[in-house]
């Protein structure tokens, strides 16, 4: 017997469009079984993790802070994969935006202009693109491979936060705790609305993703990158340059990391501390993938991706159990989408006969 | 000679009403083949005819929808590539399944027990590779090879399995006519042990030449079965394409222009390890010229066409110029705009992106030069999809681009089709200048000649055309001039009426010097 993979003649359109939601459904029914094996009520615990969250207002502003940085951090590196660069990086990134992104408050407390914030978030962009130049620069000049040396660059970006915060930006009234002052108000990201603590990250996301999407849809920049993701000699042949599209996409997605970095910190924490990320730039690469590196797409993994964070925190308090549980949650929607689109495109034949089984034997 | 009562009696392999089916699409519909024991057997078709797809059949790679395939009269059923080696048919691909890096005798291992001692190995391919006139070297690496020793290891490795019925497809594509002409002699030896062959060709004067009989498929159907001895090349062209194939008018040589192109003293260094340099190219194209470039693959060919096309600019920009203007450090779209067009030899990856639509793909030779007409929206350089599609879909008419759908992936067309499509997309921007690298490579009978034509109308209506190819049916079919390149090196122009291909056969080997050089040319 033997199991083959055969390619169907016709992919149906509306199973296409539907895939994310069987997944998101399987990842369900395999987590009620998981709950039912730890020994609790599996529905009632995939209520505590997936449906108690979005009941409360102030947990749906939680789901927006979790999934502005995840979206804004997905796209820029939807790009990049799209165009055969895979910077792992954007944690890094994020850092050293956020790092470069605070350099005015923390150094001017008492600066009080309107211009402020503004500036911050660009500083934090040029901060987050410069930091992914380096491996653009390793890539282009010296043919290093960007996925080592975008991630490696990550550990000595949250050491160098590290170094700060307990060094030369910890703040002198602040008992020794590592961490700077209190970003001034008009340095502080504003919420969007009364009723909790969302600010303005989620909105700088939905644009950029909406803009990315145009670009890939409609303008040759993403034709160009889709030609080079898929053939550099395709690429040279329309006389476009890959070497550029490592610097483009390399320039992109470490400015919208950077962005997400600054957003963050000024957004939700309020001052600048040893850690400031949860591994979103990680946890956006599975973002960018489980939104099959389409920005539209990526909104609603985000969303679906800080529903697991939240959910995570949800079980650990109500049901006792190890937050792990979240990245197996991650780790499950991840396999059923891949599936699920395996068996769109192909359809699971097995094949008996004599002979074959024979084969086997021998 | 002891097998010959045996022809009549039982054939060898006996395929009856073998059938294909990809969704409701009939790759291969009902098809009966019979191979007697001795046998050089053609099969004959266009591009999508279902050739491949029967051979894969018969080499286990596909399973075949319906029919029976017998084997000695015993009906056999074969699951996979290592069953049907067991059952003694062996296969020699037409894109070699070779590792580069490893040597001949390493690459042979891997199709073979694995418990089976290399040193063994070495000394049976040198043993059988002796036997049979095909020389190799059991520890010279792949890399350094030229293609058409590379063919006889997969020869070679076909023949150590003791095959009773050794698949070709498409051997002498690749080879030189000497090298060719050696082929054949090894096939008439196999033929002479009793072993059939199954003889996949495009070349009809070949297959009239070596094959006992002939099956011609057309749309997955069996069109002929004949003794290929008692037809014309014209009649089997028909059975293959249902029409008589247009032949090609050539144009006047004489009635040239002033000169397009002229390359002075162009050298250019090998870019990877595995390329080869360019030494002191010199070439003139005129205005009404059709130039064709012979030679053995891996002699330069793709070097001198990234030198000319500027994929991979040179360092002298006076070294090209086009139609007057220095070029040598202009980029591809640069050139473009001055009214080059380019058409490469791979198809997938290289001419267009497999993935990709076919508007797409037009797109991508066209986005600098047809700015105007598809991009909108100044320097954000916004896509129109309309016009591209028009364009794309009259270079399909007017090509007669056979495709399913409006405007499918490039990847889904068959060869010939996407050759015309990619030719086409040039001819539609009637260039001043066009640079073709292997035009018909893998491409049908009347796809090829279609194609042809084409870049013979282009040079007639004033362009200057270089042809790169392997060819030699096709290079005196289209050429006024032919030059031949060989390590690197072009030779002086010959006025296609001068020369024999006897003389290019000479001129592709690395003639000048003498004779051996032929062989160890490719050893180093």
């Amino acid at each position: 017997m033997r199991i083959e993979l055969q390619k169907r003649a016709n992919t149906s359109t509306l199973f296409s469009i539907l895939s994310p939601l069987l997944a998101l459904v399987l990842t369900l029914v395999a987590g009620a079984i998981m709950f039912g094996l730890l020994g609790k009520k599996p529905l009632g615990s995939l209520y505590i993790y997936f449906v108690e969250p979005l009941l409360d207002v102030w947990s749906l502003h939680e789901l927006a802070i979790k999934a502005a940085p995840l979206i804004l951090i997905a796209v820029g590196l939807s790009i990049c994969f799209r165009s055969n660069n895979w910077n792992i990086g954007a944690e890094g990134q994020f850092t050293i935006g956020a790092i470069t992104g605070s350099i005015l408050p923390v150094l001017n407390p008492d600066w009080h202009s309107p211009l402020i914030l503004p500036l911050m978030l660009v500083m934090g962009m040029i901060g987050g693109a410069l930091y992914a130049g380096i491996p653009a620069l390793l890539k282009t000049r010296f043919n290093t491979n960007e996925i080592l040396t975008s991630l490696m660059l990550v550990y000595i970006a949250q050491l160098f936060l590290d170094w700060l915060v307990r060094g030369p930006w910890r703040d002198p009234q602040g008992y020794n705790f590592p961490q700077t002052k209190s970003f001034q108000p008009e340095a502080v990201l504003p919420e969007i609305l009364d009723s909790g603590r969302a600010h303005l990250g989620i909105i700088f996301a939905l644009i950029a993703a909406v803009a990315l999407w145009f670009m890939m849809r409609f303008m040759l920049k993403g034709f160009q990158v889709s030609v080079l993701g898929q053939s550099e000699r395709a690429g040279r042949f329309a006389g476009f340059s890959a070497r550029n599209m490592v610097w483009f996409s390399m320039l992109l997605s470490g400015a919208l990391a950077g962005l997400a970095g600054i957003s963050e910190v000024s957004g939700s924490i309020g001052h600048v501390q040893p850690v400031i990320s949860p591994g979103y730039g990680f946890t956006a690469i599975i973002v960018a993938f489980l939104g099959r590196l389409n920005p539209l797409g990526i909104i609603a993994s985000g969303f679906v991706l800080a529903l697991t964070y939240l959910g995570g925190e949800a079980a650990q308090l109500s049901l006792g159990i190890s937050d792990k549980v979240s990245r197996v949650f991650q780790g499950l929607i991840l396999f059923f989408v891949l599936s699920c689109d395996t068996l769109i495109h192909y359809r699971i034949r097995l094949i008996l006969n004599p002979s074959a089984a024979q084969e086997g034997k021998s | 000679m002891t097998f010959s009562e045996g022809v009549e009696a039982s054939p060898l392999l006996s395929v009856r009403g073998l059938t294909k089916l990809f969704g409701s699409f009939a790759a291969c519909n009902a098809i009966d083949l019979d191979i007697g024991r001795g046998e050089i057997h053609a099969l004959l078709g266009e591009n999508g005819a279902g050739k491949s797809t029967l051979v894969k059949m018969l080499f286990g790679v596909l399973q075949p929808t319906a029919g029976t395939v017998s084997l000695e009269g015993k009906p056999v059923v074969i699951p996979s590539p290592g069953e049907a080696r067991r059952l003694g048919v062996g296969m020699v691909f037409q894109h070699f399944s070779l590792f580069e890096a490893l040597t001949v005798a390493e690459n042979i291992a891997l199709s073979l027990d694995p418990r089976t001692p290399l040193a063994k190995i070495a000394e049976e391919t040198a043993t059988v590779s002796r036997a049979y006139g095909l020389p190799l070297d059991p520890s010279a690496h792949v890399a350094d090879l030229s293609v058409g020793e590379r063919q006889r290891i997969e020869i070679v490795r076909a023949l150590l399995q003791n095959p009773k019925l050794i698949i070709l497809d498409e051997p002498t594509s690749v080879l030189t006519p000497q090298e060719a002409e050696r082929l054949f002699e090894t096939l008439m030896r196999l033929k002479s042990e009793g072993r059939s062959v199954l003889y996949i060709s495009h070349r009809l004067e070949e297959v009239q030449r070596i094959c006992d009989r002939a099956t011609v498929l057309r749309h997955g159907k069996v069109t002929g079965d004949c003794d290929p001895r008692q037809e014309t090349p014209a009649s089997l062209a028909r059975m293959m394409v249902g029409t008589d194939v247009a032949e090609v008018q050539r144009a006047d040589a004489g009635a040239f222009g002033d000169v397009l192109v002229e390359v002075a003293g162009v050298s250019v260094a090998p870019r990877t390890p595995f390329a080869v340099s360019l030494k002191d190219i010199s070439l003139k194209v005129r205005a009404g010229e059709v130039l064709a470039i012979a030679g053995i693959a891996g002699n330069g060919q793709s070097e001198l066409f990234d030198a000319l096309s500027g994929e991979y600019p040179i360092a002298d920009d006076n070294g090209i110029q086009l139609r007057g203007k220095p070029v040598g450090r202009l980029r591809i779209n640069g050139r473009r705009l001055l009214g080059a067009g380019f058409v490469p030899e791979e198809r997938h990856g290289h001419a267009a992106v497999s993935a990709l639509s076919l508007s797409d793909n037009l797109l991508l030779a066209r986005s600098r030069s047809d700015k105007k007409a598809f991009l909108a929206g100044g320097p954000l350089s916004i896509l129109r999809r309309d016009a591209i599609l028009t364009a794309s879909r009259r270079i399909c008419s007017i090509m007669d681009v056979r495709k399913s759908g409006d405007d499918p992936a490039a990847g889904s067309l068959s060869g010939g089709n996407l050759q015309k499509f990619i030719v086409g997309r040039e001819l539609d921007r009637q260039p001043a200048v066009l640079v073709v690298n292997q035009p018909t490579w893998g491409v049908d009978a009347g796809a090829a000649s279609r194609i042809r034509q084409a870049l013979v109308d282009l040079a007639k209506a004033g362009s200057a055309v270089i042809v790169i190819s392997q060819d030699l049916d096709e290079i005196f079919e289209i050429a006024t001039t032919i030059s031949v390149i060989s390590d690197g090196k072009l030779s002086d122009p010959y006025p296609s009426g001068e020369l024999t291909l006897e003389q290019i056969g000479l001129l592709m080997g690395g003639i000048h010097e003498n004779h051996s050089a032929v062989e160890t040319a490719h050893a180093h």
